[in-house]
C-alpha cells in the first residue's frame, strides 16, 4: 500500500533547510499567545461601528457582529437575529476577533536571507522575485513543475480565482487545495449516490427527526452550534445513535452510543441494513420508483449478520441489533456524518454505506428526513464548487469533461485546449515534489507540514523545493520554508461569500482594512497574473466583479449560482444552491419528490464491503492512534494557537488512553508519554480516560514539530477520493522522561510542551 | 409576554467553555469571567456543568457580609459586592451553597455573576446565555420553555436543613419538584462511583 514505509522510524529530530534555527524564527514571527484586545481590556466606550458578518473558523459560518474602533476590530457582539445561530457561538467564534492586532501578523512581504531569516522587501520586488522564478522554473521542467496549494477557507471568489488563475495565468495542471484533507470522501460518495455533492437537507430538518445517526462526528468540539438541533430533536422525542471509538460530549446523552472500532464503520451500516431486511424496515415502494442497484446491495449484506458485523465494527453484536431496531421502523431519520468515517482509506465506501440508510429507508427528500455531511472548513462547502481542485472546473465540473472545458474555456476567453487536464491530488502532490518532479510551489490558506499525514516525510519535501512563495497573514510552520512571504489578508479584511455547511451562500462584510503593507490575497494574486502577461483576464476591482463571473462560470453546473446577487444574498439572509435563475428562491432541500441527479433522474445503491485499514494494529505496533479536533483550536492552529483564551483552554495536545490499557503500560495520568509509529512519533502527557476504546489512544492534531499527531499518521489514501486517512494506524505507546530538545524548550504555541 | 428568565440544562452542556471566554467579553467585567465551568470528573465522564449565580432571593452571601457590600436590585439581582465597602473577608465565598463568589486576591473584592446586569437591564440578555451553543444556559421566556423542553424549570433547593428559593431555573425530570441535597462528609479521597455509566471498556464486554 502506498505510504507503507520500512520500520525504521525517524529521529524527532528535524534537520530543516531553513534560514535560521526554528527557535530565532518563533521569536521574531510567534506563534505567540496573546491575550490582550486592542486598547486592553479596560479600553471600553463607543464602537464607530459594528460590521454583521460571519466567523471564519469552521462550515457552519456563523453569523456575529465585530466590534470596530480606530480601524481595529475591538471585540464582538452576537448576531441574535442570524437565522442559522441566532447569537450562539462556540468559544472559537467568541474569541476570533484577537486574530487581528496581533503581534504575529505579517504586515510587508519579505525573503528569505540565510542565517538571518526573513527581511521585509517592497512589493515591486516581492512580485518580481515570484514572477521570474515561476518563468524560470516552467522553462526548465514545463508548466507542471510549478504547482499552486490552496485552501478551503478562502471565500467563493477566492477560491474561483485560485483555479482560474492556476489554468490560465500558471497553465499547471498542479492546483489541490485542503479540502483534499476534509471534505472529498463525503464529496465523491455523495455524487456516487446523488449526482450532487451537497448536505441534502437544511439543518431545520434535524429537529423533527424521530431519530438521527451521528457517525463519526466529534459535534460538540467540531461543529458545536449543531449540538442545539440534536438537543431540540430529543426534546421532540426523537432519538439518537452515535458511533464514535470516544465518548465524545454528545454521545453521554445519546441513546445510543455504539463505541465503534476506527475504520469498523462499515461493520454497523451493513449489519444494521442486514437487520432491517431482515425485519422488513425497507421501503420497497421507493426504492423501485427511485433508485437503481438495491438487489446488489441487499446481496451484499446478506453475509452482514449481527455476529460477523460486530467482528468488523469491534463492538457487541446486539448493539447493531439495536441501532436496526432504533432506525428502522422510525417515520422520519437524519444521517449525519463528518471526519471520523470520511478520513480512511475506505472514506468514500464508508459514507456510502452510510447514506445507504437513508436511501433504504426512502427517508430523505422530505421535511425531517435526511442527510448531511458536516463540512469541517470555513468553506468547506463553497471551497469545492469553484474550481480549485485538481480534477475539477467552476460549477462542481470536470476538467476532463468536453463540454465542461468548452463552456468554462468561453468564460475565461481562453482557447479550450489551453486549459491544463487533471492534475495531483494534495498528497500526491507533496510526494512529487518529495519526488523532484515538481520544482516551484505558491500556497495560500493551507499549512501542508502540520496538517498532512507523515509530517517527517512532507517536511522533507518542501526542504527540496527549489522555490517556494507563501501566501499568509501569519508565518506559518510551513512559510518558513519560503524563499518569498506575502503578507495577505484575514477574512475581517475583504468582503466575499462563503457557502455553510448547509449549501447556503452568506456573505462575509469588511470590517478593517489590512494593516501596514498586507493586501488582500485576490489583488495579490492578479498583481502576478498581470506580470505573468494576463492582466486582461485578471483585471478585477473587487470581490463583486469576481463573483459576477462565478455566478456566469457556475451557470448550468450542478452548483449552479447564477440566480444569487450580493444583494439578494444579503436579503434573503443566504441563499441555498442551486438558483438557477434571478427569481429563483433557492433550494433549501434537494431531492424532494424522489427526484436525484443523475441523468436517470435516480439515486444508486452502491454495494460496498468493509476492508481493513492500510496498516493494522500488529505485535510490534499494538494500538490503534486516531486524530482530531479540541474545541478551541482550528485546523493546523496556526490562528488558534495564537489566541491567548483558546491556547489557555487546551495548550498542548495530551494523549487519551483508557486506564486498563494505561496501567498495562505502566501509565499513570500526566506520564510523558512517546506515541510511536513506524513514521516518526511525540512526546506529550497521557491523559488518562475510560471514554474511549482500551485498544485505541486519541492525539489532536492542531499543534507542530514534536507535538505533532501526524508524525505518527499514515500516507495512505482512499483511491477514489483521495483523502489521506487521519483516523487510523498502528502506534505504540511507553512512558518517557520529559523531552529537553530545543522544540521541546518552546512555548506551548509554538510546539514546545510541559 | 411574561418575563424573561434565566435556565440552566446542566445535562446540555457539552462543556466548550463559550460560557467562560464570552462572560469574560463584558464590558462591566472585561478580562474576568465569573461564571464557574465545573469538570465533574474528566477521567471517568466528560461531563461538565455550568454554574452562574442563582440570585437566592434571600441571598446567604448578603446575609453574612459583614460590611453590608452585596446588594441585590428590585429586580432580583444579587450584585457583585460593592468596592468601597469589601472587605475581601471571603464570608460570602465559603457560605454560597452553589460556590458562586470568589475572592479575586488582586482587587482585594469578590466578584462574581450578576447576570450581565448592564445588559438584561437594557432588555438584552446575558452573554453566556446567548452565546451557549448547547441551550445549557438560556435566558428567555417560562412558555417558552415549557414548550419546547421536556423537563421542567425549578427553582427550590434544600441544602441540609436550608431551603432556598433562587431567581435562576434549572431544568429537572418531570417528577422532581425541588432539589434536595443531603450534606456529605467530605473525604480525604472520593468514594468510587457506584457505577461507571461512561467507561467504554465495560460497554465492549458483551452482556
Amino acid at each position: 500500500m502506498e505510504g507503507h514505509q520500512p520500520a525504521n522510524a525517524r529521529d524527532e529530530v528535524i534537520v530543516a533547510k531553513l534560514p535560521i534555527e526554528i527557535p530565532e524564527l518563533v521569536k521574531d514571527f510567534g506563534p505567540h499567545a496573546h491575550h490582550v484586545p486592542p486598547g486592553g481590556w479596560e479600553h471600553t466606550g463607543e464602537d464607530d461601528k459594528r460590521v454583521k458578518t460571519h466567523c471564519c473558523f469552521c462550515g457552519q459560518q456563523c453569523g456575529i457582529e465585530l466590534r470596530v474602533r480606530n480601524n481595529k476590530v475591538v471585540g464582538f457582539e452576537p448576531w441574535e437575529d442570524f437565522p442559522f445561530n441566532k447569537g450562539k457561538l462556540c468559544p472559537k467564534g467568541v474569541k476570533r476577533y484577537m486574530q487581528d492586532e496581533h503581534p504575529d501578523r505579517l504586515k510587508a512581504p519579505m525573503m528569505r536571507v540565510e542565517g538571518k531569516g526573513f527581511e521585509p522587501i517592497t512589493w515591486e520586488q516581492a512580485l518580481e522575485k515570484v514572477v521570474s522564478e515561476i518563468r524560470r522554473i516552467q522553462q526548465a521542467y514545463g508548466n507542471d513543475a510549478f504547482a499552486f496549494l490552496t485552501g478551503a477557507s478562502l471565500t467563493n471568489e477566492k477560491a474561483y480565482l485560485m483555479g482560474k488563475f492556476a489554468r490560465v495565468a500558471l497553465r499547471t495542471a498542479n492546483i489541490d487545495y485542503n479540502g483534499r484533507l476534509c471534505m472529498v470522501s463525503a464529496g465523491a460518495a455523495s455524487r456516487k449516490a446523488f449526482g450532487v455533492d451537497r448536505s441534502a437537507n437544511p439543518w431545520s430538518d434535524i429537529p423533527k427527526a424521530k431519530v438521527v445517526l451521528v457517525a463519526g462526528a466529534n459535534v460538540a468540539e467540531c461543529a458545536p452550534i449543531t449540538t442545539d438541533y440534536l438537543w431540540q430533536m430529543r426534546e421532540n422525542g426523537g432519538k439518537l445513535i452515535v458511533l464514535d471509538p470516544r465518548m465524545t460530549p454528545i454521545a453521554r446523552n445519546a441513546d445510543l452510543f455504539i463505541p465503534v472500532r476506527s475504520g469498523g464503520d462499515i461493520g454497523v451500516f451493513n449489519g444494521m441494513l442486514h437487520v432491517m431486511i431482515e425485519r422488513g424496515w425497507i421501503d420497497y415502494h421507493f426504492i423501485a420508483k427511485h433508485t437503481t442497484g438495491w438487489e446488489q446491495v441487499a446481496e451484499t449484506v446478506k453475509q452482514y449478520t449481527p455476529e460477523f458485523s460486530a467482528r468488523i465494527a469491534g463492538v457487541p453484536a446486539e448493539m447493531i441489533v439495536t441501532a436496526a431496531e432504533m432506525w428502522g421502523p422510525a417515520p422520519t431519520s437524519f444521517v449525519l456524518h463528518a471526519r471520523g468515517i470520511e478520513h480512511h482509506s475506505k472514506g468514500v465506501d464508508n459514507c456510502i454505506a452510510a447514506i445507504t440508510l437513508a436511501l433504504a429507508t426512502g427517508r430523505i427528500g422530505r421535511e425531517g428526513c435526511g442527510y448531511a455531511m458536516i463540512t469541517g472548513q470555513g468553506n468547506g462547502q463553497g471551497g469545492r464548487e469553484q474550481g480549485q481542485k485538481c480534477d475539477q472546473l467552476p460549477g462542481s465540473r470536470s476538467i476532463e469533461n468536453a463540454e465542461h472545458r468548452k463552456y468554462i474555456a468561453g468564460v475565461w476567453a481562453v482557447p479550450e485546449e489551453s486549459i491544463p487536464r487533471k492534475g495531483l491530488s494534495a498528497v500526491k502532490l507533496l510526494e512529487a515534489i518529495h519526488e523532484g518532479k515538481i520544482k516551484g510551489l505558491i500556497s495560500i490558506c493551507f499549512n501542508p507540514t502540520v496538517s498532512l499525514p507523515d509530517a517527517n516525510y512532507i517536511r522533507e519535501a518542501f526542504e527540496g523545493l527549489e522555490f517556494y512563495a507563501n501566501i499568509d497573514f501569519f508565518l506559518s510552520e510551513t512559510a518558513r520554508y519560503a524563499d518569498v512571504v506575502l503578507a495577505g489578508s484575514l477574512m475581517e479584511e475583504d468582503e466575499g461569500t462563503t457557502t455553510n455547511v448547509e449549501g447556503k451562500v452568506i456573505l462575509h462584510r469588511k470590517a478593517v482594512d489590512p494593516p501596514g503593507d498586507a493586501r488582500v490575497d485576490w489583488r495579490i494574486i492578479c498583481d502576478i497574473a498581470a506580470r505573468l502577461g494576463y492582466g486582461d483576464k485578471f483585471a478585477y476591482n473587487s470581490p463583486r466583479e469576481i463573483f459576477e463571473e462565478l455566478r456566469v462560470a457556475s451557470k448550468g453546473g450542478i452548483s449552479d449560482y447564477y440566480g444569487m446577487t450580493w444583494e439578494k444574498i444579503t436579503e434573503q439572509n443566504g441563499i441555498y444552491w442551486p438558483c438557477p435563475e434571478l427569481d429563483h428562491p433557492g433550494t433549501p432541500r434537494l431531492y424532494e419528490g424522489g427526484k436525484f441527479a443523475h441523468p436517470d433522474g435516480k439515486a444508486h445503491f452502491v454495494p460496498v464491503e468493509w476492508r481493513p485499514s492500510a496498516e493494522m494494529p500488529d505485535d510490534e505496533y499494538p494500538i490503534i492512534l486516531t486524530t482530531g479536533r479540541v474545541v478551541s483550536h482550528f485546523l493546523s492552529g496556526t490562528q488558534t494557537r495564537r489566541i491567548g483564551g483558546l491556547l489557555d483552554q487546551y495548550p498542548q495536545p495530551n494523549c487519551e488512553i483508557h486506564p486498563r490499557l494505561a496501567e498495562k503500560l505502566g501509565i499513570v495520568d500526566g506520564d510523558f508519554v512517546k506515541v510511536e509509529s513506524r513514521r516518526g512519533h511525540v512526546i506529550v502527557r497521557a491523559q488518562l480516560v475510560k471514554t474511549i476504546r482500551p485498544d485505541t489512544v486519541f492525539v489532536p492534531y492542531h499543534w507542530p514539530l514534536g507535538r505533532s499527531a501526524n508524525n505518527m499518521t499514515i500516507r495512505a489514501i482512499d483511491p477514489e477520493s483521495n483523502i489521506p486517512e487521519y483516523k487510523i494506524c498502528a502506534v505504540r505507546v511507553s512512558k518517557t522522561e520529559a523531552p529537553t530538545d530545543d522544540i521541546s524548550l518552546l512555548e506551548v504555541e509554538a510546539g514546545g510542551v510541559r | 409576554m411574561s418575563a424573561m428568565a434565566f435556565f440552566i440544562d446542566y445535562s446540555r452542556c457539552i462543556g466548550c467553555q463559550s460560557c467562560v471566554q464570552a462572560c469574560a467579553e463584558c464590558d462591566s467585567h472585561r478580562g474576568a469571567s465569573m461564571i464557574h465551568l465545573e469538570v465533574i470528573e474528566r477521567r471517568d465522564s466528560v461531563q461538565t456543568a455550568p454554574q452562574v449565580c442563582m440570585h437566592c432571593e434571600d441571598p446567604i452571601c448578603a446575609r453574612v457580609c459583614p460590611a453590608d457590600a452585596i446588594k441585590k436590585t428590585p429586580d432580583g439581582v444579587v450584585q457583585s459586592s460593592l468596592k468601597p465597602r469589601c472587605i475581601g473577608c471571603s464570608n460570602c465565598v465559603v457560605s454560597c451553597p452553589f460556590g458562586v463568589p470568589k475572592y479575586r486576591a488582586e482587587i482585594d473584592q469578590m466578584m462574581k455573576c450578576d447576570m450581565c446586569y448592564d445588559r438584561t437591564s437594557v432588555g438584552k440578555k446575558p452573554m453566556c446565555a446567548t452565546v451557549c451553543p448547547s441551550g445549557a444556559l438560556t435566558f428567555t421566556t417560562m412558555e417558552e420553555v415549557q414548550r419546547t423542553r421536556r423537563g421542567i424549570a425549578i427553582n427550590s433547593w434544600k441544602f441540609g436543613g436550608e431551603e432556598v428559593k433562587t431567581k435562576v431555573y434549572v431544568m429537572v425530570p418531570r417528577s422532581i419538584e425541588r432539589v434536595d441535597l443531603e450534606l456529605v462528609q467530605i473525604a480525604p479521597t472520593p468514594a468510587p462511583l457506584a457505577e461507571d455509566p461512561y467507561d467504554v471498556a465495560l460497554m465492549l464486554e458483551a452482556k
